[in-house]
């Protein structure tokens, strides 16, 4: 009905334990929804500025599901993954999040949702409450693609989002770039958060265009400043 | 009695071979604003589409041109995305319709003048302009594409023999003149035929140029551009009732312009955060009240609205009413945030009241009342339990507008599968209705519709697995004074009309 060809399964946590709690389940669930976020959030490298109401709205989710997670002071870490694995595998139905708080107290997973117990997940490890999610993900290497802390995705959103003194930039034909920009952006490649504005609008992946001009403009560079020296 | 051609129709002419027009009941049907949702049956008037190569074709076409218009529009496997319709709006007077698309065209129709001979041709719609709004642009700085996709068209009150309207993109707002030329001067004498200026010498005679009339030609031409005042995406523009204001709203900001002053603009809310990292929540959709000049709300991805005045100071930060239903802690889940999100807000007619519309329902709200809507109407209840699903395939995130009827006593708002809702606040009868080329042969009847959601499915139901939600109707429009409809469904544009026997 909705993806072609893929079908999410449900992973009942009941199945081998009659009687279980609803929980593990749930929380496991809430892993998966947590996750798909992140991929959401993590796809706005496209050539047209990501919307930012949507941003938004999914990291407020994501912030939502980590206040739960911080109360309820269950962190499930997943199993390793299996190489090659991407972590999208990972992800279960969450169908079970779309009922209502109080329907999950006590009752468990619909018996007409099929089970499947996906291989690469078993026992959730209990992770201390203090954890950052963030720090859990970039310990496990396949999942090094995952950002990037919730802020940092703000700051390339913002960084893409100018403000208002560069808006008036837009007006000069072809690209204005401040030569120092220019110049340690060259030296120093991607750099760190603090980078600012015009660092980082060289940064992201649309990299190589400006940094070929920005070898042109170093060029040119050079030879303003023989012509100089040679007066 | 059979349609017959004329210059000016684009139109799909499959119809025509389907079957005659139904018969006229003898003297034009009063559709009077009264008669609802309820009463009325709707019927379809006419289906547009206008592909990308067609519309470049000029008002006076010839034979020729007109037989390639005919096959080629009869197949559809030539539209294209830039077809897609993304926004449309009525005039104040409904004689013009205009519909922006993704690829920055403005189509605009006009209504079929009334005749003797054949009234039943009134309430249909021919194209009458087609220009190019906005272009693809490519922002160097920040190496990102602007998009040419129109995002919002508004009319102008007509004030003169031309007609005014405002196009936006993501970034620029544009205005448009679009007036008529049946008349032409000719007999200059400075100028030879080719055009090239003649020796003044071998002129002897002062002669004044002589107006004589040519074929009807429609253009349109940009007579002001208001450029660079948004850094995020422009949502909504609205005219403000003094007729020489305007404001554009984007993600975080809004600003009022004056229509004769381009390079300029006063910011009137801004909501950014310093610290972006504390971005919660954005502006989706803003309005000016219709009569009063000085209120305008605007409405929040966390579900609730702002009335500001703004005699109350110069940046509206501060609002004069906050309108927020309080949730319902039962039905509570991760994405309930996200279905609160309002996607469009609109002002009633009578300026009483505003209308919302978030990912399920609709809402009227009575400006007196701030703590709760007055009437709350269900589109698609039984998304409810499927929510996961559509955060999964981004379908969470569509903004459907919804639109008030002339005398605010039927709202319309769009849903999945080509179907749209249209929900009685007197009678309190809601319809569903479906736009698609299958269902609805000229001039018949529109068959309601109904999903089902559990259990046993009748036989004209259609179960909410069988759904399309790639078939989604996000924008319609309701004539000012009369029960005529039109409902953009992709790249088609479908003309209802209320039939009253």
């Amino acid at each position: 009905m909705f993806a072609r060809g893929l079908k999410r399964k449900c992973w009942d946590g009941d199945e081998d334990v009659e009687g279980a709690p609803a929980a593990p389940s749930y929380s496991l669930q809430r892993q998966s929804l947590l996750d798909m976020s992140l991929v959401k959030l993590q796809l706005c490298h496209t050539l047209v500025e990501p919307n930012l109401c949507r941003s938004v709205l999914i990291a407020n989710t994501v912030r939502q599901i980590q206040e739960e997670m911080t109360q309820d002071g269950a962190w499930q870490l997943p199993a390793p993954p299996v190489a090659g694995r991407g972590p999208l595998d990972h992800l279960v139905s969450t169908e079970i999040l779309c009922r209502a708080a109080w329907e999950q107290q006590g009752q468990r997973p619909a018996p007409d949702l099929p089970s499947e117990l996906p291989g690469a997940l078993g026992a959730p490890a209990p992770g201390s409450a203090q954890s950052c999610i963030w720090e859990a993900d970039s310990s496990r290497g396949h999942r090094g693609s995952f950002p990037k802390s919730l802020d940092q995705i703000f700051e390339t959103l913002e960084s893409r989002a100018p403000s208002p003194v560069e808006g008036l930039f837009a007006d000069a034909g072809g690209p204005y770039y401040d030569l120092d920009a220019v110049l340690t952006g060259m030296v120093g490649g991607k750099s760190g958060p603090g980078g600012g504005d015009g660092l980082q609008a060289l940064a992201p992946a649309g990299a190589p265009p400006p940094s070929a001009s920005c070898k042109r403009d170093l060029g040119e560079l050079d030879h303003v400043v023989e012509i100089l020296v040679e007066t | 009695m059979v349609l017959q051609p004329s210059e000016r129709h684009y139109r799909d002419w499959s119809h025509r071979r389907l079957g005659p027009w139904c018969s006229p009941t003898g003297s034009p049907a009063p559709l009077s604003c009264e008669t609802g949702c309820g009463e009325g049956s709707w019927i379809l008037v006419c289906r547009l589409l206008v592909p990308t190569q067609v519309s470049l074709l000029s008002m006076e076409e010839d034979i020729d041109t007109r037989k390639i218009n005919n096959s080629f529009l009869r197949d559809h496997s030539y539209a294209t995305e830039a077809d897609i319709i993304s926004t449309v709006e009525f005039n104040h007077t409904g004689e013009l319709l205009a519909t922006g698309d993704k690829g920055g065209r403005v189509v605009i129709f006009q209504r079929e003048q009334e005749s003797k001979n054949q009234v039943h041709r009134r309430g249909e719609y021919n194209v009458y302009s087609t220009f190019q709004s906005h272009e693809p642009e490519f922002d160097y700085l920040k190496s990102l594409e602007i998009e040419e996709k129109i995002n919002k068209i508004r009319w102008l009150p007509q004030q003169n023999a031309a007609y005014f309207l405002l196009s936006t993109n993501d970034k620029t707002v544009k205005l448009w003149k679009v007036s008529e030329r049946d008349k032409r001067p000719e007999g200059y004498n400075l100028k030879d035929e080719e055009g090239r200026l003649r020796d003044p010498a071998t002129i002897t005679t002062l002669r004044v140029p002589v107006l004589r009339p040519m074929d009807l030609m429609v253009e349109a031409t940009p007579r002001r551009v208001f450029a660079n005042a948004h850094t995020y995406h422009i949502n909504s523009i609205s005219v403000n009732s003094d007729y020489e204001t305007y404001m554009s709203a984007d993600d975080l900001r809004i600003n009022l312009w004056n229509f004769e002053i381009t390079n300029q603009s006063f910011n009137i809310v801004d909501i950014k955060p310093a610290n972006m990292e504390e971005l919660t929540e954005v502006i989706t959709a803003a309005e000016f009240h219709p009569h009063h000049c000085n209120t305008f709300v605007y409405s929040s991805s966390k579900g609730t609205i702002r009335l500001c005045d703004m005699r109350a100071s110069a940046l509206c930060d501060r609002h004069t009413k906050f309108f927020e239903e309080p949730e319902d802690p039962s039905n509570r889940s991760f994405f309930s945030e996200i279905i609160s999100s309002i996607s469009d807000v609109k002002f009633s007619h009578s300026g009483r009241y505003i209308m919302t519309r978030d990912y399920l329902t609709v809402k009227v709200w009575d400006l007196n009342m701030e703590s709760r809507p007055i009437e709350t109407y269900q589109v698609h209840d039984y998304l409810r339990s499927k929510l996961c699903s559509l955060y999964e395939n981004d379908c969470i995130f569509d903004k459907f507008e919804c639109v008030w009827n002339g005398s605010d006593s039927v709202i319309m708002t769009g849903s999945y599968n080509n179907f749209f809702r249209m929900f009685d606040r007197n009678t309190k009868r809601d319809v569903t209705l479906e736009a698609s080329r299958e269902n609805s042969k000229p001039r018949a009847i529109l068959k309601p519709r109904k999903v089902c959601v559990g259990g046993k499915r009748r036989k004209d139901e259609i179960s909410v697995d069988s759904l399309d939600f790639s078939k989604k109707i996000l924008h319609t429009a309701w004539h000012p004074s009369e029960n005529i409809i039109a409902v953009a469904a992709t790249n088609n544009l479908y003309i209802f009309q209320d039939k009253v026997n």
